[in-house]
């Protein structure tokens, strides 16, 4: 083994937290999804760590059923974002608060 | 210091340095796109040296093809302004949240040095590639694997619909 698991597992953890230091500081509802496909990539990524430490192929079916919810999620997402500007102008979170408490 | 590590750090650095890019570029929505394309291939290459090859090659085609392109095209469709910072009211709040997920990383990191075992299990011939993962999953995980063309038709629907200009 060339690489250590522990630095994968770190590097998936860094790239989670920076994706969701995103998803709370940044306004705009198109880099907020951004930043939740990185926060998917992420758990990918420690996903593809523990299937090479254990030597089975398991944990890459899960990272494709990932990248398919994924996938989904951005279809809807930005259909919800579109019918959004055309409705309201804007794409930004704090523009769009009626249903917040 | 072999080789494989040194292309690990290479492209972990790249990919941390491009999260960070997206996340922080507040003036223009399509280079934060383009930072996250950077990232996409750098996870796959480091896909590749965890003998991930089908998933890396999916990598590439999904994230960094369709789910950027599908980015870019809605971001330049909706002609976005300039993104600022929260206003102050809510700067202190949202700066303490940034905090704590940055405390909670760090406290993991220090955790993490020989938390997990060294020994890695002997991987059968050709793992990762497509005849082995394709074989899990049209066997053993066949039912996941059909319940997901279910959800990519109701997300198909659901984005038609949502994107319509108006219902008939």
């Amino acid at each position: 083994m060339a690489i250590p698991l522990d630095l994968v597992v770190g590097l998936s953890a860094i790239l989670f937290g920076i994706g969701v230091v995103g998803a709370l500081v940044r306004r705009n509802i198109v880099v907020i999804m951004m930043s939740i496909e990185l926060m998917l990539n992420a758990v990918n990524l420690a996903f593809v760590a523990f299937s090479r430490m254990h030597g089975s192929n398991e944990g890459h079916v899960f990272v494709l059923m990932v990248i398919t919810v994924a996938a989904a999620e951005v279809a809807v997402g930005l259909g919800i974002v579109i019918s959004l500007f055309r409705n309201r102008d804007t794409v930004n979170v704090d523009d769009v608060s009626l249903l917040k408490w | 210091m072999n080789v494989e590590l040194v292309l690990f750090y290479a492209f972990a650095a790249l990919a941390v340095g491009s999260a960070l890019a997206m996340v922080m570029n507040v003036r223009n929505t399509v280079a934060s796109a383009m930072s996250l394309v950077i990232t996409m291939v750098a996870l796959a290459a480091v896909y590749v040296l965890m003998e991930a090859h089908l998933v890396a090659v999916l990598q590439i085609m999904v994230y960094g093809g369709a789910i950027v392109v599908l980015f870019v095209f809605v971001v330049m469709l909706l002609n976005l302004r300039q993104d600022t910072f929260p206003p102050a009211r809510q700067r202190a709040a949202k700066a303490l949240g940034a905090a704590l997920v940055v405390l909670a990383i760090v406290k993991l990191l220090s955790l993490m040095p020989g938390a997990l075992p060294d020994a890695v299990a002997d991987l059968p011939e050709g793992f990762g590639g497509y005849r082995d993962v394709g074989t899990a999953l049209f066997t053993r995980y066949v039912l996941p694997f059909e319940s997901t063309s279910l959800l990519l038709l109701s997300a198909l629907v659901g984005a038609v619909v949502l994107a319509k200009r108006r219902l008939d």
